[in-house]
């Protein structure tokens, strides 16, 4: 439970702070949302990880698809000399769940292990 | 433990937001570029994307409304006339505001400013030509008249209030991807864009290049090469037209050829150069040669083919007049088009009106020139260059009275003169006001109020064509153009006196104008504007082709309807290969070629003249006419001094056409006298291997040959439109060439209801995440036009409108 209330946190908080500030207020959401909510140090990260790749993955896919991907035709060609726009999208999901995870990682490692038991997923 | 694992994660996010957020490490900001709400995504416009808006500008006096058409065309309008000049800002920027401050900081010398060190050659060029100084003569002029004051205001008021919404995320693409953000908008840049068109289409010179091959041939020589005027010449304005006396003294000084000309050849690289064949086609049919008897306007401006595209396509509607046609995103107003009572159209006059002046310096210090007898005093413009990622680069232009001391020692390592200066006099930094031009023809009712209009168009010349709804046609090779003696500013001039100034432009009333001519057509095609016996010396440099072809098709024609000047007007007939095939025939000796050297020949001699896309026969003759011009000239030239100037293929053709004997024939490297047949077999000969390879690279056909492409302005494949199915080419009225051609295709029939059709190779949107982006240009290159919708306000419920804007106070 305290995964899935993290996941959505990051990425609710990631969202609103994204729609004023540059993208990489990313990292500090999950940072902090890591902190707040105690989870062992690799679920941390795999929460933040997740909660940015479908953030950023799914909008990227949602905009894409509304545009019959004619830009991510276009730039993929452009930075991946080829002509592949769901790959454009995954490296989209990945630059947007690293930068989240890590810190999410980071955060969590904050906390004192107060759970030696299996944690909630 | 764990807080030095804590510490050393944070270091690697940092990292990474940093490697993802600048240049450093990747080529690109890649986060910063993919963040779904930050970046690219963001410029990936819905398919069905509703552009309908309502917004408050306090800038406004009145409401203003937008209807768009399902071609993105926007319909403005407006109860205040600059009211829709502020709109017309306004939309110019939501949809081209990058190319339009692209243009402008090429124009001003500011391009290293976004592209880095690449572009330091193209700044100094510009800056030392003038470019800014041209603007700011301009804007003072324009900003003379209140009611282009007015205009421009309220043009940049509305560019403004765009950039002023501008976040991160709503950049234009390219912003993103080059990682900068807009200037404010200003009357200056409107202005420095018109002088980037002055650069483009009034800028072309070869006074260098003719300069070192007049001291390098022997006057006979010499002028075998550059005759004076082609015989083929049909002129703009008819043969037997008839001249007054001119009013501006053109008798050359008597001493002219020993001071005008040194007769010392000046090296030194002229790199870049507006394209020789920015031309047009232009024309006007009378209602005594249409079937509606009413008459039909067509225009089709050639320039570089990019995206997004020079023109933007708009109807404005006011109180004082309704226009349709394409504006330039940069300028208010409609530039091509027509109003409710008439139609205009133009193509480059293509008059040299910049010429060099060698400057006598004192000293090193160019504060002091030798004019008159005496040590005039020079001004300095220091230019300062900022370059993207690098230190400034500074410059100190001097300038005289004849204009900025273009060239000299100082320039760069490509472009020094050594131990000569020279000076640049042109038309263009002249004060004058051309968009006055543009404001009036908007709302011109009939000839006198065209030509009242065009009169203010000084820098670029152009000729005008104007067609009415009353039957009238006109043709009026406008501009304002030094009045000069023969050869005058063909070469280098000397600039210690004023002997060799221009000595004045030519009166409005010595232009040469048609009205209503007895032939029922005025046409131009940036043939010579007149015959020889117009008073004033018109330069030599002028294509003769497509006027040639223009008016032969046109004598021949009745009945006309628009559906014949489409055909016309995209027509792949290639009169130059019409008349350059039977001297091919008469000189070429097949039996010195086998069965498979002779196939290409064969192919050649059953093709039907037409540079249609699959034409291999437009791809032969290309080639073996390339190797004979090479063929015939290259030993005269073999030691030529560099830059020089080569003859024109026209002056090639008539010479094969009329002299059997052509001196150029003869090969001086050998002791035999070679004839047009061993010049024959000599092109031929070199055109084989390059035939082959062209073949075995499957590229035979004219159109894959040729690869016509309109390029992005950055020149991204990825945002260009590559190997476009269209045939034409050079000397052929559908001018398409790889990277050039038809701009825009308009065709206007005056009927009692204007039946007009257009269209332009771009698209209305400047985002190349946009489907509007592009989106005209498979239809222009299939020769397909749209119909033009002058829309009027009982219509505000057509099917056609996919948005509508409204705009108030």
């Amino acid at each position: 439970m305290k995964f899935i209330i993290s996941l959505i946190l990051i990425a609710l908080i990631s969202f609103a702070l994204c729609t004023v500030f540059p993208w990489w207020s990313i990292a500090p959401a999950a940072f902090l949302v890591s902190v707040l909510i105690p989870q062992k140090a690799s679920v941390a990260f795999l929460s933040g990880f997740l909660a940015l790749f479908i953030l950023w993955g799914g909008y990227a896919f949602y905009i894409s698809n509304i545009n019959d991907h004619i830009l991510a035709h276009k730039i993929s060609v452009l930075i991946l000399k080829n002509d592949q726009p769901f790959v454009l999208i995954a490296i989209t999901a990945l630059i947007g769940g690293l930068v989240a995870g890590l810190p999410a990682f980071a955060g969590s490692l904050l906390r004192k292990p107060s759970f030696p038991n299996n944690p909630s997923i | 433990m764990r807080i030095f694992l804590s510490l050393l994660t944070m270091l690697v996010t940092a990292a990474l937001c940093f490697i993802f957020d600048t240049k450093q490490v990747l080529p690109a900001p890649l986060g910063k570029l993919l963040s779904p709400q930050h970046g690219v995504w963001q410029n990936a416009e819905p398919v069905h994307q509703d552009f309908s808006a309502d917004i408050s500008f306090p800038q406004l006096k009145n409401k203003v409304d937008v209807y768009f058409d399902e071609r993105l065309v926007p319909h403005i309008f407006a109860e205040e006339e600059n009211d829709a000049y502020f709109v017309q800002g306004y939309l110019h920027a939501k949809f081209r505001l990058w190319q339009m401050e692209l243009q402008c900081f090429a124009a001003a010398g500011r391009a290293s400013e976004i592209i880095g060190e690449k572009a330091i050659d193209h700044d100094k060029e510009f800056r030392r030509l003038g470019m800014v100084y041209a603007a700011e003569n301009t804007l003072a002029e324009m900003e003379k008249n209140p009611a282009i004051k007015a205009e421009c205001d309220a043009y940049t008021a509305g560019v403004n209030a765009y950039i002023e919404t501008l976040t991160q995320s709503s950049l234009p693409l390219e912003y993103k991807l080059i990682g900068y953000f807009p200037e404010k908008w200003s009357n200056l840049k409107s202005a420095l864009f018109l002088k980037y068109m002055s650069y483009d289409l009034a800028a072309h010179e070869n006074d260098f290049e003719m300069t070192n091959a007049r001291s390098y041939f022997k006057p006979d020589v010499f002028h075998k090469l550059f005759p004076a005027q082609p015989d083929s010449l049909d002129p703009i304005i008819p043969r037997g037209t008839h001249y007054a006396t001119p009013s501006v003294d053109v008798h050359a000084p008597v001493n002219m050829d020993s001071i005008n000309f040194s007769g010392e050849a000046v090296a030194m690289n002229q790199l870049s150069k507006p394209d020789r064949e920015n031309g047009s086609n232009n024309w006007a049919v009378a209602g005594s040669k249409t079937k509606s008897g009413k008459p039909i306007l067509c225009n089709d401006p050639h320039l570089g083919l990019n995206l997004p595209s020079l023109w933007y396509e708009m109807q404005i509607h006011t109180p004082q007049f309704n226009a349709y046609g394409v504006t330039f995103p940069g300028a208010p107003s409609i530039v091509i088009g027509y109003n409710d009572s008439c139609a205009w159209g133009v193509t480059n006059g293509g008059r040299d009106v910049r010429d060099y002046y060698e400057i006598q310096f004192r000293d090193d210090s160019h504060k002091e020139y030798f004019f008159n007898n005496n040590w005039e005093k020079t001004n300095f413009r220091i230019e300062k260059i900022k370059v993207a990622g690098k230190p400034d680069v500074m410059d100190t232009v001097a300038y005289t009275i004849f204009g900025p001391v273009m060239y000299d020692r100082n320039f760069g390592v490509k472009r020094n003169t050594t131990n000569k200066s020279f000076a640049v006099r042109w038309k263009a930094h002249d004060p004058s006001n051309e968009l006055l031009t543009f404001n009036l023809l908007n709302r011109a009712k009939n000839y006198e109020d065209y030509l009242t209009a065009v009169m203010n168009m000084q820098t670029p010349g152009q000729n005008f064509a104007f067609a009415s709804k009353s039957g009238d046609i006109a043709m009026r090779t406008q501009g304002f153009f030094p009045a000069k003696w023969k050869e005058q500013g063909d070469y280098l001039m000397n600039g210690t006196d004023s002997t060799f100034l221009w000595r004045g432009i030519i009166p409005q009333t010595e232009v040469p104008t048609q009205f209503n001519p007895e032939r029922g057509f005025i046409s131009s095609a940036n043939q010579h504007p007149a015959d020889s016996t117009y008073p004033y010396y018109l330069g030599r440099d002028y294509p003769t082709m497509r006027g040639f072809i223009i008016n032969r098709m046109l004598t021949g024609m009745n009945n006309i309807s628009p559906e014949n000047m489409m055909q016309m007007q995209t027509s792949n007939y290639n009169v130059f290969a019409e008349l350059a095939k039977p001297a091919f025939v008469k000189y070429f000796e097949r039996q010195k070629f086998n069965s498979k050297e002779i196939q290409y020949w064969d192919i050649l001699l059953q093709w039907n003249l037409s540079n249609d896309i699959d034409a291999r026969g437009a791809t032969i003759i290309d080639v073996i006419w390339k190797n004979l011009f090479e063929s015939v000239y290259e030993d005269e030239y073999a030691k030529a001094p560099k830059p020089v100037a080569y003859p024109l293929q026209t002056t090639l053709l008539e010479a094969m056409l009329r002299d059997s004997s052509y001196i150029f024939t003869d090969d001086i490297s050998t002791t035999a006298v070679e004839t047009w047949n061993d010049m024959m077999v000599a092109a031929y000969k070199k055109s084989l291997p390059v035939l082959d390879s062209i073949t075995r690279a499957g590229k035979l056909e004219w159109g894959k040959y040729k690869d016509t492409r309109v390029n992005h302005l950055t020149k991204l494949d990825a945002f260009s439109r590559l190997h476009l199915p269209i045939g034409g080419g050079s000397n052929i009225i559908n001018a398409t060439r790889d990277t050039h051609g038809p701009s825009w295709r308009m065709i206007v029939h005056l009927n009692n209801e204007t039946e007009a059709y257009g269209v332009y190779p771009g698209g209305q949107s400047g985002n190349p995440g946009s489907r509007f982006y592009d989106q005209f240009i498979d239809q222009w290159a299939a020769g397909k036009y749209y119909k033009l919708w002058m829309m009027n306000t009982t219509e505000i419920s057509s099917q056609h409108i996919i948005a509508k804007m409204q705009l108030h106070p």
